[in-house]
């Protein structure tokens, strides 16, 4: 168990959506522990570690609005732009917004302010160099400066976060004083099993605190 | 070709007068408005359409220019150009092609890259059957918000002519009078009379390593963003503008500031009797702001933080 570090993150809004839900997407009640982690790895991640996100404090009142957009219907086809890389020409190899429009709402949640309490493992990958001060002095001082690889987001791209570390021996904003049942919730998805599997748990709030399961726990359900 | 190899962020701040920005799909058209404090709201989207339009108009057909995600009609066909073969022709047919390996998949993403503006900033999703085939650009940009709550209007508006016969007799029951009344229809416009929007911006260098976004790319995004809508009137908007755009340009390729930070720097006041004053409640009992000169724009460049430059590019 190497040290853990806490981060404070706010987004005028987050969009973390369910996947039993993502035509038109439905956020989550909360920061799911995939998200979490994607923050964290905006800021620093090398294939030496893995970030495990322990704990997610709850700082803002669960709020959702909707917001409805323009959206695109289909994804680029990887036969035709294959092909047209092979002929060397860009004929045909474009998306007609007008004629492929498609209009999408989303449930978000407005204001969104987290506190992220995570710790990182070493993996297989990880060289002799490779030690647990090295990467936390590195994302500390990254996330002290506001350094980051890229803009961290809250769920979807367009809710750019503003992140804070909080110091050691910094006392964390308060939680809601909310108790609850998140329900099912994403805990991250398998991307080295086959298929990539996504993976539940049961999210339970506490006092606006919501405790993140092991990666190897039995709470995590595949 | 120069890589990008400095984090930028970037604030933009543009107006509308007698206009509807951005449309509300689920509210009719109108402007679209936080329901809980009434501020207008202009989406990513929106704007980042306006500047592939813009890099469309301006660079059209050029080489590694070209627009992936268009509007309309294509008018810049078959662009015969060099490239790069990857490998030799394979047979592949089917409902779904899916690349071979990741190489293949890499080799069309950079493709894409070298070839398309707007993948090469915004990224694009491929659908490879592999890891989705993403290109995630370097360029991310937030929602705009206005500084102060909108009301928007709503005008009606008449038509003098019928659609079809059909129209023409609905009008016309119950109405005793000339031939010009007989075809009247009646129509909606939804405008702002007027708004400030302030929109956020994230560039950063590392995914720009990544997709081949440059400094002429940069420089590029920056046009388009001043001229954002000089290109883009329609009866729709009304008039809008580009009244505002500041880039933090950091020293290195992580930044030297958190963003918000340094957007909080960029400081709007309403100018109340020639002083300017801070946005607040307080501000309700008097007319609400009609133009540009009403407010007040700083940029406080006090004790900046080491190695972020301030660029007012507007």
């Amino acid at each position: 168990m190497s040290y853990g570090v806490r981060l404070y993150v706010s987004a005028p809004y987050g969009l973390f959506t369910r996947p039993e839900l993502k035509v038109e997407r439905m956020t989550y009640d909360a920061l799911t522990p995939s998200a979490a982690r994607g923050i964290l790895e905006a800021i620093h991640w090398k294939p030496a570690i893995r970030w495990v996100i322990d704990r997610i404090h709850v700082l803002a009142p669960i709020r959702t609005q909707t917001i409805r957009r323009n959206e695109v219907g289909h994804k680029a086809p990887y036969g035709t732009l294959k092909s047209a890389m092979k002929r060397g020409d860009l004929g045909g190899v474009q998306l007609l917004v007008d004629s492929d429009r498609q209009q999408r709402a989303a449930t978000v949640l407005v204001r969104p302010a987290y506190v992220i309490e995570a710790h990182f493992e070493l993996t297989p990958k990880a060289g002799p160099d490779d030690t647990d001060g090295k990467h936390l002095d590195i994302f500390n001082r990254r996330a002290a400066r506001g350094r980051c690889f890229h803009q961290p987001c809250m769920g979807a791209r367009e809710f750019p976060v503003d992140f804070r570390l909080i110091l050691a021996g910094e006392a964390l904003p308060t939680a809601i004083a909310e108790d609850g049942d998140l329900g099912l919730m994403l805990w991250d998805i398998d991307h080295a099993a086959a298929g990539r599997p996504s993976m539940f748990f049961r999210a339970r709030m506490q006092g606006g605190i919501i405790d993140i399961p092991a990666p190897d726990s039995a709470e995590v359900l595949r | 070709m120069t890589a990008l190899t400095q984090r930028h962020d970037f604030v933009l701040i543009f107006e509308v007068t007698n206009g509807n920005p951005n449309g509300d799909p689920d509210a009719g058209n109108l402007p679209r408005l936080d329901p809980e404090d009434s501020h207008g709201l202009v989406t990513d989207v929106s704007l980042k359409r306006k500047v592939r339009n813009y890099v469309e108009l301006a660079c059209g057909g050029e080489e590694g220019m070209h627009i992936y995600v268009q509007e309309g009609a294509i008018l810049n066909e078959q662009h015969r150009q060099a490239y790069v073969a990857i490998r030799g022709e394979d047979k592949a047919k089917g409902a779904k092609l899916n690349p071979k390996d990741e190489a293949e998949a890499a080799a069309v993403r950079d493709w894409m890259c070298a070839n398309f503006f707007d993948v090469r900033t915004f990224g694009a999703v491929m659908s490879t059957g592999i890891n989705c085939g993403q290109v995630r650009g370097p360029v991310q940009m937030g929602f705009a918000r206005s500084v102060e709550p909108i009301l928007p209007a709503e005008i009606t508006i008449t038509r003098m002519a019928a659609t079809n016969e059909a129209e023409k007799k609905k009008a016309a029951e119950g109405q005793e009078g000339d031939d010009r009344r007989d075809n009247r229809t009646m129509g909606r416009k939804h405008i702002v009379p007027y708004g400030l929007y302030v929109a956020h911006g994230f560039i950063s260098a590392r995914l720009a390593e990544r997709t081949g976004f440059s400094t002429a790319d940069l420089d590029l995004l920056l046009e388009a963003l001043t001229n954002l809508f000089e290109h883009d009137r329609s009866a729709a908007r009304g008039e809008m503008a580009t009244r505002k755009l500041i880039v933090f340009r950091h020293a290195s390729a992580l930044g030297n500031a958190p963003a918000h930070a340094l957007f909080d720097r960029v400081e709007i006041r309403r100018i109340v009797d020639g002083e300017p004053r801070a946005i607040d409640a307080r501000l309700d009992n008097l007319p609400p702001a009609r133009r540009f000169g009403d407010y007040d724009i700083r940029v406080n460049v006090d004790e900046m933080a080491e190695g972020v430059e301030v660029l007012e590019l507007v």
